[in-house]
């Protein structure tokens, strides 16, 4: 073994001063942990191949067959980019629900939650970098999904406010990935029944959220979804902003009013996600449920 | 007015129930000072409540009741405090992400403990160099083997330069060779800056009885004893004991019995097989080293020759066994406990024994 006294021999204030951080230091660190977190999704875009055969081909499959069946029936064409396009988002509400919301459960087990706990930056940061680096893992994903489905299925896209698709979207990721923050501190505390409460939202998530169909055809529930799912709001909001020559009513609400609940949306469930885990935290603390070892 | 001199862990009564059914009683009453720059050690079977003291200190368990502060701050209140100035290490530790190699996952540990980007790559690099994984720094996280593991866990408890690093089980699971390399990393670590404290708990006895500057004994939630291991050794240690090999004994061993000072003597004889010859083995237990003097003058007299002279040390697993009635082994066995499992389901009714306070806080202090 080498020797260490040379390197970790570094001097500095002692344990009282060095425990006082300044708000730039807090801030910084915050950052930085930011940055760490998202790390490892950066990394495992281009280092774990196999995502291109489980989280592209096959959902591309789940879309196409609804493509082949709106083509059977005849539908407008426009149907087949709502499907595309409700295709795309997939890939953020999955990496929503089992990469963020049931993530601190494996982190849990893996023995991370307690270092993150015990490192000195705030939790929020940990959350945010699983988003960030989420965003990103998902957007690959996602804008791989369109090119190919618009190339192979032809499907036009009639944009007239590239500004507003392009807000919709960052209020919708904004709005899931705090929801998957909220999700995440609440299954921090549900532990293992996290994994089975994951399971079950998927496909009520799929439906209500009208991925594969235009969530106005669900009528009040459809409404309903636009009110309280974000997926569901910013789906018919872009939807309506991408097909916007269609020739047939999109939208429940007007993308405008969206863009106000998505805003509203990302505001409360950042809040909310933050409240929680600090009362998670606690009660995790209380009950010894950040860690799996007890002794 | 001086102020009391600053503790790098101070515990007062501190209790811990885990709300099970039955409750679990983990901690029970704890007090226990640590001075900055000591390496103190929890010595204890599984389930005595080392980890949970632990896990109390590094702010991720609240107490039931009592206080604990490390350097000071309180770990209820001001748990940012000390996240900033400590860091923990656990055995058997599967930290951080496969897909990783070692160098990647070491920078991004780095980040959270708010290194700049520039600072944290130099001090990965550092620290890969001083744990001896050169060869690894680009070797995913999930090939490494057990020891090369716990090295790089170790060099991420290292990346904040902590003034309190909390190792718990550090050697757990490693061969010999990466456990000796474990031990001489943390006592050359700790060495290197006046201050930097060491919270180390373990069940392998000659690990405690080689790091630790004191050690506590701890069984169902209670300190039984502190001390150094020396002190901790006296406690069992009344008489001197000696093993000694002789040419011959005329007389028998019976005649040295007689001499003041010796509580008693036996002779065997045994086979030399390395020098071809018959010697004798004596047991001697005298009231002091001292009186070995008398023993060797009367031996001489008789015209003995002394072949060897070795004596014996009562070992910390007679410590443990003479303050809780029971081996380790037994008392693992005993509690049934898992190292990796739950919680093992015992309280402490059974545990109340006065405890043994054996000398003062040690410590290089605090620069």
């Amino acid at each position: 073994m080498a020797t260490p006294l040379d390197l970790v021999g570094r001097s500095g204030p002692g344990p009282r001063e060095a425990a006082q951080w300044s708000a730039g230091q807090v801030l910084l660190t915050d950052l930085r942990a930011i940055r760490g977190r998202a790390y490892p999704r950066w990394r495992g875009l281009f280092r774990e191949k196999s995502w291109v055969f489980f989280e592209i081909l096959l959902p591309f499959l789940g879309t196409s067959a609804f493509v082949f069946v709106y083509r059977a029936l005849q539908a407008p064409i426009e149907y087949v980019g709502f499907v595309v396009l409700g295709g795309a988002m997939t890939a953020f509400w999955l990496n929503v629900i089992w990469m963020m919301a049931n993530q601190l459960y494996w982190e849990k087990t893996q023995g991370n939650l307690e270092l993150y706990f015990a490192a000195p930056m705030h939790f929020m940061s940990i959350l945010f970098g699983m988003a960030v680096g989420g965003i990103v893992l998902s957007s690959s994903r996602a804008v791989v999904v369109i090119t190919v489905a618009s190339l192979l299925y032809g499907v036009r896209f009639a944009v007239e406010e590239w500004a507003t698709l392009a807000t919709v979207f960052f209020l919708t990721l904004t709005a899931l990935y705090g929801l998957g923050m909220v999700l995440a501190s609440l299954f921090l505390v549900w532990g293992r029944e996290a994994w089975h409460m994951g399971q079950l939202l998927t496909e009520p998530v799929y439906f209500v959220s009208g991925l594969n169909f235009p969530v106005a055809r669900l009528g009040f529930l459809g409404a309903l979804s636009v009110a309280l799912i974000p997926l569901a709001t910013g789906l018919d909001a872009m939807r309506q902003l991408a097909f916007a020559g269609a020739d047939f009513p999109i939208g429940t609400l007007s993308p405008l009013v969206e863009v106000g609940i998505l805003v509203v949306m990302s505001l409360a469930s950042i809040l909310a996600a933050r409240w929680m885990l600090v009362a998670m935290e606690r009660r995790a603390r209380r009950d010894g449920r950040l860690t799996v070892r007890w002794r | 007015m001086t102020e009391p001199p600053l503790r790098a862990i101070e515990v007062r009564g501190l209790r811990r129930v885990y709300r099970v059914k039955p409750p679990v009683v983990a901690l029970d009453g704890i007090d226990l000072d640590v001075a900055p720059g000591e390496l103190f050690g929890l010595l204890g079977p599984n389930g005595a409540g080392k980890t949970t003291l632990i896990k109390i200190l590094t702010t991720l368990l609240l107490p039931s009741a009592g206080t604990a502060r490390v350097f000071g701050f309180d770990v209820e209140r001001e748990t940012k405090q000390i996240r900033r100035i400590m860091n923990m290490v656990a055995g058997g530790e599967q930290s951080g992400y496969g897909i990783l190699v070692v160098h990647e996952q070491l920078w991004m540990f780095s980040q959270f403990y708010g290194l700049s980007n520039r600072d944290g790559r130099r001090r990965v690099d550092e620290l890969i160099e001083a744990v001896g994984l050169e060869k690894q720094r680009d070797q995913r996280v999930s090939t490494l083997s057990t020891g090369e593991r716990q090295k790089m866990n170790l060099a991420r408890g290292l990346l904040n330069d902590p003034w309190i690093l909390f190792l718990d089980e550090p050697t757990l699971g490693l061969d010999v060779s990466a456990a000796r390399s474990m031990r001489e990393l943390i006592l050359a670590w700790k060495a290197a800056v006046p201050g930097r404290t060491v919270l180390l708990t373990t069940h392998y006895m000659a690990e405690a009885d080689q790091l630790c500057e004191r050690i506590a004994i701890v069984d169902h939630g209670r300190i039984l004893a502190i001390g150094t291991p020396a002190e901790l050794k006296r406690l069992v240690q009344r008489e001197s004991i000696f093993r000694m090999e002789l040419d011959r004994l005329e007389g028998g061993a019976l005649a040295l019995a007689r001499l003041p000072g010796v509580v008693s003597a036996s002779a065997a004889s045994a086979a030399d097989d390395a020098a071809d010859r018959q010697v004798v083995v004596m047991n001697l237990v005298l009231e002091a080293d001292s009186v070995l003097g008398d023993v060797v003058g009367a031996l001489a007299v008789r015209g003995s020759h002394i072949i060897g002279l070795r004596k014996s040390e009562p070992t910390l697993e007679d410590v443990f066994v003479e303050l809780v009635g029971r081996g380790f082994e037994e008392a693992d066995e005993q509690d049934g406990s898992d190292p990796g499992g739950p919680i093992d389901g015992r309280t402490s009714s059974d545990a109340a024994r006065p405890s043994h306070q054996v000398g003062e806080p040690t410590g290089d202090g605090v620069a």
